[in-house]
Parts: C-alpha cells; structure tokens; sequence
C-alpha cells in the first residue's frame, strides 16, 4: 500500500544549527505516529516543512505518492494536511462559529456553518456550542475549536503539537477517543508530544529525533517510557530518589487570600488558603487558566494583597513588593521564561542582576557591581550546567530548557525559605527537566518549602510530598501526595463533561 | 533572492555601525534630491559637512556655533533617551523647552535690574522646574487615567507655545521694545545673561552642564540599578514588575528628568545665545532632539556624537541655504531623512541579509 506522507532525506539548516539532517520515515493511512524528541531535536521544524511554514534545503515529500511541497499552509490545507498548534490562535471576544470562519480558506455563511460544526462535534464526540465566546471556554474547548476547525475541511492528516499538555486526564481520555474514531476512518496522526505513556496509549509507531536526525523508529506498546526516554535523550535517565518527608516549622501561611483578577478573562483567586513546611514540596495541580499566573504573582509580589493574607515565617509581607520578599527569604519563578522570568534581550549577567541584586546584595548604594554579577552568573551556568558560550550572552539566544535551568538556578542559588515555580519543566526536554526537579527536591531537603504549581501531573506525582488543586481560583484542601489517584485529581479539577464524552 | 534572516542575539557591532550606514546613505539620497533641485550633490554635502568646521572663510563663525546648537540638543536628548529606553515616550520637549525659558527667563525678567550673584543659580533651577512641572502633567495623566503620553505631552507643546506668545505680547514684553512682542534683551542684565565663557569657542555654561549630563546619564544608564531598571521596563512590563521595578515610578522619574534637562535647555537657550523671549523663540530643537536621541542609540556617548552631527547639519544647512540657495525645507528633509534611514537599517541589528540562490527555492 502507498504510504499516505513519505518523507526522505529532509534537511533544513538554520545558521548555526542544522534542524533537521537527512530525516525520512512514513505514515500509513489510518496510522496514528509519534514523534518524539527532546526539545531542540528538529520536531516543529519538521512539522512547519509538512505544513508549508517552512521549507526544506533538500530532500523529498510525498504524499499519496506525488510529490508534496508546499509553499505556504493554505496549499497544505488544500492537500488535506490540517494541523492543531500547542498554542491557539483563537480571538476570546469573537464566537466558537466566527473564529472556525476566521480560520478557514472558504468559510460558508454563518448558520451553515453553525449546523457543520454540531455535526462535525457530535459525530467525533467534541461536545462544542458553536454559539459560545471563545473567552468564556476551557482550555480543553478552546483545543476542541481547533480541531473541529481542522475536521471541518476533511484532512487525511493530521498533526498534533503536544496536544495534551492543556488538558485534564478525563478531556485527555476525550480527546483519545476522537483521534480513534478518525484514525478507524482512515485520516492519519501525526502526534508529537513529550509524554510517554499517552504516546504508549494511543500511537501505533514512533520516530525519534535526536539533534535533528532520526536515531530510532520502534512500537510504542512494546517499549516502556523508560526505554523510549533513553532513545530520545541518548544517556540513561537518572530519576530522583525521594526521601521521606518530616514536616518542619511553618514557613509561610496563606490565610483567605483574595486576588480579584484585572485581566477580563483571567481568574480570580478566591479564599486560598494553605501552609507550606520547611522540606516540603507542595504540588499545585490545575488546569492553565484556573489562577495558577495570579496565585504566582500574589506570592512573588507582583500583586499585593493585604498584609496579613501572606505570612512569611511570622511576618505578614502581603502588602510587600517583590524585592522585600526576596529580602525575607520568598523567592519565585513563573512560567513565562522570556519575558517575564528574564527579559529576552539582555545578557545573563544582566538577568542574574534582575532578580538577585536585593539578596545577593550585588549592588552598592545603588551601584551595579557588575564583577559580582557576573561571577554570580557565571556560578548559575556551572552549576545549573546551563549550555551556552557565555554570561554576556542574550537570554533569549538560550533554548528553552538551558534558560529554564538558569531561571531556576537563580532562585535556588539565592538560597530561599520559600520558593515557590510555576511550571518548572514546561516545554523542558527530559534530562533538563530531570534536573530541575532534582534541584528543588534538593533544596526541599536543606529545609526550604517549595511550591511547585503545575500542569504535569505525573511531574507533581514524582516530587510533590503534599498535594492541592486549583480550580477557578479556589484552591483544595492539601492532602498527602502519596495515594492520590490521577481520577481523584481529574475530579477535583473539574470543568470536564464527562458524561458527553461518552455519547 | 534577498531575505532577512532573524539573528540569534542582538549584534553589536551593527549597533555601532548603523548610524554610520544612515549617514552615508543620508548624503546619497539627500545629495540625489539636491541634484533634482538643480545644485551639484557634491558642493552640497562638502558645504554641510565640511565647510563649518575646515573652510577658513566661515569657520571662524561657524565653529563656535557648534557647541552652542548641540548643548540644548544634547542636553534633552540625553534626558529623553532615558524614557525611550523604558517605553516612556516623551514627545513634548519642545514644549518643556520652552517653559524652562519662559519660567526661568520670567524670573529673571521679574528681578531685574537686581544685580546679585544668586539670580543666576535661581533662573537655572526655575527654568528646570519649569520644564519639570510641564512634563509631570503627562505623567500624572499616564500614572492616574492611563493617558497616553505620546498625545499628551505633544499637545501641550502647542499650549506651551501660546503661553510663550501670550508672555511676551502681555506681562514679559519688553517696555524698551517698541511694542514688538519680544523680552528685555538677556545681555542688557549682567547677572542672568549666559555668556560665552571662551570667547569665540561657543562654549557657554550651558555647554559644561550638558557635559556633565553626558557623564552622569553614561554612570547612570550603565553603573546604576536606576539605569538597568529603565533598560528591563523597556524590554519587558512584565519582567520589570517581577524585579521589583514601580512602573509609575519609572513614568515620573522619566518624564521628570527629560522635561528638567528640556527646560535647562531652553533657560540656557534663552538668556544666552537667543538673548531674549520671542515668538521665534521655539526653534524645533525638542523634536530634533528626538532624532539625536535615536540616532546615539539611546546612549550618553552616542547622543553627544550624534548631537554634534545634528549641529553640523544645522550649522551646514544654512550655509547651503546662504551660498547655494538650497531652500530651508530641503534641509529639514535632509535631516528627516537621517531618522529615517537609521530607523530603516536598524532592523540590521536584529536580522542579517541573506543571498539565496533561485535554484533552491524552485523545485
């Protein structure tokens, strides 16, 4: 049988790196296919080649046997090549119907539309109100627009950038079963994403990239994720060894804090209210979009609150801004590494000096003392083992998990009482993300509370002692992390139509 | 096919280099658009950028008036590069300039004949206060409205020019001035009067306080955790907010320093080489500072570069206009054009050209 895409001896260089060298394996019709690697291995460039984002120095696609080079998405889409982005690009004020239109090359009239769309969402099992503004959607929806948008125009293929990573388990389970009933009506997947055990579960072959080139094809369901990881990785994974957890002191004490949200479709927090012990390591589990950016900067102090919501070792700081926290030992990391974590054009000397002139005391009645700075970068990039040619290096020179590495080892090397992160390992490859967990659980036992809130469940799962969710702003009772089932979680987090997921 | 190809960090040494290509690319379509005008491009160019500083029939005139053109540019440049290095974008200079002159020149006009060493020292801080206080109503606006400071801070350059107007034709026209709307002449009043202290070199004390602004903003901007917090909000709010940075502060503290060196610049214009509050008074420095500013890339040593070239084609430019009758607006094009081109081969910093061949693109 004809292979539906065949793909040989793609190689794309950028300057500097060579993104994807000789890379070239099939899908099948009615495959679904994984593709694995580490970040920085050459998978979106591959995939933005299939989709017309980019195009390839040499080699050769086929699809259906012809030759397949498309210049720009419009052509690809037109070949039956529909992709599903990790980040939607879908506008909040305008309806589920007007943003599908938005995104199709010839839209029909709205009220047709709308009938398509309940169709096309009934029949694949994605429950979605054509009528609905996109800001008033989860996540999971908001992923549900996309895809039926992609269904809308009958692709044979389908790609997937980490569709999951937005999702609960049960609108994973969701999801799994839409991409089953498409793959047992012949349209081929194209699925990437970092999670092993879901690649185990729903994906009938796996090409791994390493550093751009193809170093491995197997069955997902003969291997373990173990085994799989150390194909994409090249080394043997070193997991961290968790120690038993002695609660300390009270370190910091979180009581009613209220956070009304300034953004209209962002989330207030509500009435959160928790402790955190030294050697703890408290994992937040939720949803993105549930308050985990403002529970963040509440606590980092980009927000303030009322004094007495935030207690830090039995001083109220929630009217403190972020340096007099950093000061008094409550340091933090949020999410967004460019941008907000480090700014993008400056050198990481200068970014070390972002967060670390108060604590590190690396300043002089105001003075930079730019030997010190740098020293203290230098120390962050040789013990963190951050990958780059220097210090005066620009931040955003740096991919994504060497810069995730220094804005965590920035914090940590500051020696908090309290740090507290917000999706450590987002977008991390696997040994990157290996060592950062290992660096808090470290820090956790020389007696520091760390916070840690995420979207990776099994990452929470590995580290955490204790364990709360967040869900519209409210946060759970914190419970002992061990014997926590991932549906008790799935449940706590809410906001998934579980019962329409199985009509 | 030619194609721009993102860098993977900024290049520093097209930040350097850049404003260089603008000149020369500046002489070329400038020397293009004087030949269109019927003067040969080559006089024109060796005429601005030569004749005022090595032609010995006016450089003895026209040296001198380098200093004294590029002190003010200078001095508000200098100032407002620190706002448009943190997203704080102070349009109004020209309007501060012109409050600096007319709160500190009516000070002085207030206390004459009064001669005192103090008078002075005074008209100086009143003419920064003057320039202060008309930037703090931007930034109050910004701070509690969340007014945009671009409009704001512009439109009350137009009310500070009919302040000015109606200053010198009311309470500040001169009784010795046969009822033309100008002040008492500033040389008449020994103790305000900014002389040239060299004689013949331009140099006035205007000049050294400029220069002292040059190497204080070059510590600030590269010593200090004030210049570095500027540099952050001007990469990123959100980044600037988790350093610790008070985004109001940075709107106060931007707009007030650029509208005190504005109004020091125009209290030093006035009472020296203008010698007196006219309507003609406002000469478009505070807009021409903006270009300095961008064209010293933000940066204390490249504006006083860059403010010495301004005057040069100031200076240049009415020698053109004098010996080949290049008119005045051609010359304001020329100057526009240097913005222009260096905003153009900015984008060099961040990308580099690439030559691809057709071959590959076509399959």
């Amino acid at each position: 049988m004809t292979p539906l895409l065949h793909l040989s001896g793609l190689t794309k260089a950028y300057p500097g790196v060579v993104a994807n060298d000789n890379v070239g394996f099939e899908i099948a019709p009615g495959e679904v296919h994984a593709l694995l690697g580490e970040n920085g291995a050459g998978k979106s460039t591959l995939v933005k080649m299939i989709y017309g984002l980019v195009r390839p120095d040499s080699g050769e696609m086929r699809l259906h046997g012809q030759v397949f080079a498309p210049h720009e998405p419009r052509e690809a889409r037109a070949s039956g090549v529909a992709m599903v982005f990790q980040h939607f690009s879908l506008f909040e004020a305008l309806s589920v119907a007007e943003n599908i239109a938005l995104g199709m090359d010839d839209a029909p009239e709205t009220d047709a539309l709308s009938d398509e769309i309940r169709s096309v969402s009934k029949k694949y099992g994605l429950t979605l109100d054509p009528d609905r503004m996109v800001g008033d959607l989860s996540a999971g929806e908001r992923q549900r627009v996309e895809i039926v948008r992609c269904l809308l125009q009958n692709p044979k293929l389908l790609v997937m950038d980490e569709p999951t990573s937005v999702l609960t388990p049960q609108e994973v389970d969701v999801l799994f079963e839409t991409l089953r009933r498409l793959r047992d009506e012949g349209t081929s997947i194209l699925y990437i994403s970092h999670k092993l055990e879901e690649i185990r579960t729903i994906c009938d072959n796996a090409t791994i990239l390493r550093l751009g080139k193809v170093v491995g094809t197997c069955v997902p369901a003969e291997e373990t994720s173990r085994t799989m990881a150390e194909m994409m990785v090249g080394t043997e994974l070193k997991s961290p060894t968790k120690r038993p957890y002695k609660p300390g002191r009270v370190l910091l004490d979180v009581k009613n804090l209220q956070l009304p949200s300034k953004d209209p479709f962002g989330t207030s927090l509500r009435d959160v209210s928790f402790s955190l012990h030294a050697g703890e390591v408290l994992g937040v589990a939720g949803v993105a979009g549930n308050g985990q950016d403002e529970l963040l900067l509440a606590l980092s102090g980009e927000e303030l609150t009322e004094d007495a919501a935030i207690t830090l070792k039995g001083i109220a700081i929630g009217s403190k801004g972020p340096n007099h926290r950093r000061l008094q030992g409550l340091l933090a990391a949020p999410e967004e590494r460019l941008g907000h974590a480090a700014a993008p054009d400056m050198s990481l000397t200068e970014n070390a000096l972002l967060t670390g002139h108060a604590r590190q005391r690396l300043t002089n009645k105001g003075f930079v003392k730019w030997q010190a700075t740098e020293n203290f970068a230098r120390a962050i990039i040789q013990r963190f083992d951050v990958r780059t040619p220097g210090a005066s290096h620009a931040a955003k020179s740096l991919s994504g998990g060497n810069l995730q590495k220094f804005v965590i080892g920035r914090e940590i090397m500051q020696r908090p009482d309290v740090l507290v992160v917000n999706q450590p390992t987002w977008g991390v490859d696997a040994s990157a993300a290996a060592f950062i967990r290992e660096a808090l659980l470290e820090l956790a036992e020389q007696g520091a509370g760390v916070l840690v809130i995420s979207q990776d469940l099994d990452e929470l799962m590995e580290i955490s002692d204790t364990f709360a969710v967040l869900a519209e702003g409210r946060l759970s009772r914190v419970r002992s992390a061990s014997g926590v089932t991932i549906e008790e979680i799935g449940l706590l987090m809410g906001g998934t139509e579980v019962d329409h997921a199985a009509a | 096919m030619l194609r721009l190809e993102a860098r993977p960090e900024p290049s520093r040494a097209m930040v350097m280099l850049t404003p260089i290509i603008a000149v020369i690319a500046t002489m070329i379509a400038g020397g293009i658009l004087f030949a269109f005008l019927g003067n040969n491009p080559f006089t024109a160019i060796r005429i601005i950028f030569w004749d005022p500083l090595f032609n010995d029939m006016v450089a003895s005139y026209t040296r001198p008036q380098l200093l004294v053109k590029a002190a003010p540019l200078i001095l508000m440049a200098i100032g407002l590069s620190f706002g448009f290095r943190a997203n704080v974008w102070n349009i109004g200079a020209e309007g501060q300039f012109i409050m600096g002159a007319v709160i500190g020149g009516g000070t002085a006009l207030a206390l004459y004949p009064l001669e005192s060493p103090l008078v002075f020292p005074l008209i100086i801080i009143m003419g920064g206060l003057g320039g202060f206080l008309w930037a703090m109503i931007p930034a109050i606006l910004k701070i509690r409205f969340n007014a945009n400071e671009i409009l704001v801070s512009l439109m009350l350059v137009y009310v500070a020019a009919q302040f000015l107007a109606a200053m010198v034709t009311g309470p500040m026209k001169s009784p010795v001035g046969m009822g033309f709307p100008v002040s008492r002449n500033f040389n008449e009043y020994q103790s305000a009067f900014n002389a040239e202290l060299l004689s013949n070199t331009g140099l006035h004390f205007g000049v050294l306080v400029m220069m002292a602004v040059v190497i204080v903003g070059y510590i600030f901007l590269t010593r200090h955790i004030f210049g570095f917090q500027i540099r952050v909000s001007g990469q990123s709010a959100r980044a600037s907010k988790f350093a610790g940075v008070n985004p109001h502060t940075t709107v106060a503290l931007c707009l007030g320093i650029s509208g005190a060196l504005a109004g020091l610049a125009g209290l030093f214009e006035v009472t020296g080489p203008a010698g007196k509050l006219s309507t003609n008074f406002p000469l478009g420095y505070g807009f021409t500072a903006i270009i300095v500013a961008f064209l010293g890339r933000l940066h204390p040593i490249g504006i006083l570069l860059a403010g010495l070239l301004m005057a040069l084609t100031y200076i240049g430019g009415e020698l053109a206009q004098f010996q080949m009758s290049i008119p005045a607006a051609a010359i304001q094009v020329f100057q526009g054009m240097l913005l222009f081109f260096l905003l153009g081969v900015d984008i060099l910093v961040n990308f580099r050209l690439r030559w691809d061949s057709k071959s590959k693109e076509a399959h």
